[in-house]
């Protein structure tokens, strides 16, 4: 008790030193936790994914007739050859990134699982999708085939003539 | 006849092996019974006491411990089941087929395991329902049911996790859109897609964390939950019984008494 008595500081400002290593302890103690949680969030992020390439070829561009739309289920991804040239569209639906599927028939593109449509240009017709389907970047390569960047959008209407 | 038994069973109590084991003695007094269920690990979580009334089928119907139950069934079918699985990608369905049609009563197992999630996600609810209307969340147990939110929540996402691993269509596709619904939380929701899935697409290191997530994390979290659901229980002043109720047929009787007169 008089041990006690003798560790407490005359001023109120001064620090003790049970104090002193009470705050020493906890703050070790928050460093560590803070250097804990980075370490998780580092770990459960891979740096290496062995997922498929965003650069697709598609093909020949003469293998994609006048006013067709072709998916490619695969990547994910539709060709289309209008009257003013190519370009690509992503086919996963903007509302929950299910695959949705041409419908020749009505000359729209739909979703299956939530009942969203699309026109051929990606514009939202009906459904809860919140956004259009994204163009994607297309061009041709050195060997003539068409090439589509599926991690790269472009504003609509910008055709590829070949 | 049965007195014979009895004794028979009085002399197996009086083994030094099972008193070695169970330490509360033999006797069939208040506190020898007491004693038997504070000293056993397992028992010890609950009240030594209980009112008869509350383990007639009335007053819970049943259904946390039913709830427990299916637990334990799925706990058993899945350490089983996890014996001719593998999370990998070109493995994951043909395993799930070969425990249909290859594995000797793999189909039986499958289906249990499958038919009690569905049941546990029901009876959860059931168990919810029933503690909501009978008023048992309010004071003192209000703490105990938010530890049974927790429990809801832990069973949805054992419910989530198992659903990929099948590796079907019906799998691949609500994971997928499941997972973007994650996405849509302001702010972190595309990290949290990103973690979730371990990458950007379903692919082999979502199956595998997920697999981790419904074999490995989310029971031992549930056990643990588990564990503190049912001791808070006996904390909390043991199972809710409806004080209303005697209170109710007692002023009626009194009624009924006056106007007889």
């Amino acid at each position: 008790m008089s041990d006690e008595k003798r560790a407490m500081p005359a001023d109120a400002n001064e620090i003790n030193r049970r104090a002193f290593f009470a705050k020493l302890g906890l703050g070790s103690l928050s460093i560590a936790t803070a250097g804990t949680a980075v370490f998780a969030y580092q770990f459960l992020s891979p740096n290496v994914l062995y997922e498929p390439s965003p650069i697709v070829n598609v093909g020949k561009p003469e293998s994609f007739p006048e006013d067709s739309v072709t998916l490619d289920v695969n990547s994910g991804i539709y060709l289309i050859h209008a009257k003013e040239g190519f370009f690509s569209l992503s086919a996963v639906c903007t509302h929950l990134g299910c695959l949705t599927a041409w419908k020749p028939e009505l000359g729209i593109i739909a979703c299956p699982c939530h009942g969203s449509k699309f026109n051929r240009e990606g514009e939202k017709i009906e459904g809860p999708a919140p956004k259009p389907l994204p163009w994607l970047r297309t061009w041709v390569n050195d060997e003539g085939d068409l090439m589509v960047d599926r991690s790269t959008t472009i504003r609509p209407m910008q055709f590829v003539r070949v | 006849m049965a007195k014979a038994i009895d004794s028979y069973f009085d002399d197996l109590r009086n083994t030094r092996i099972w008193r070695s084991v169970f330490r509360s003695g033999t006797g069939s007094s208040t506190l020898h019974r007491s004693l038997a269920i504070q000293q056993n690990v397992f028992l010890h979580l609950f009240s030594t006491k209980v009112r008869r009334r509350m383990l007639g089928f009335s007053a819970t119907w049943y259904l946390g411990t039913l709830t427990f139950g299916t637990f334990l069934i799925l706990v058993s079918t899945g350490i089983l089941l996890m014996l001719y699985y593998h999370p990998s990608v070109p493995q994951a369905y043909a395993d799930t087929k070969d425990l249909q049609f290859v594995v000797s009563d793999g189909l039986f197992l499958r289906n249990l395991h499958r038919w009690s999630a569905h049941a546990m996600v029901f009876l959860v609810f059931a168990h919810m329902f029933k503690v909501f209307y009978r008023g048992a969340y309010r004071s003192p147990r209000e703490f105990n049911w938010v530890i049974g939110v927790i429990l809801l929540l832990i069973t949805l996402f054992l419910s989530y996790t198992g659903y990929l691993l099948p590796w079907d269509q019906l799998a691949y596709w609500a994971i997928t859109v499941g997972s973007n619904i994650a996405s849509a939380v302001p702010v972190v929701g595309n990290k949290v897609h990103f973690l979730m899935l371990g990458g950007n697409l379903v692919n082999a290191n979502a199956l595998l964390r997920f697999y981790v997530l419904h074999c490995m994390i989310l029971p031992l979290t549930a056990i643990l939950f588990i564990a503190v659901h049912f001791w808070r229980i006996r904390k909390d002043g043991g199972l809710y019984h409806h004080q209303s109720e005697p209170r109710t047929i007692a002023v009626d009787a009194a009624t009924a008494a006056k106007v007889d007169q």
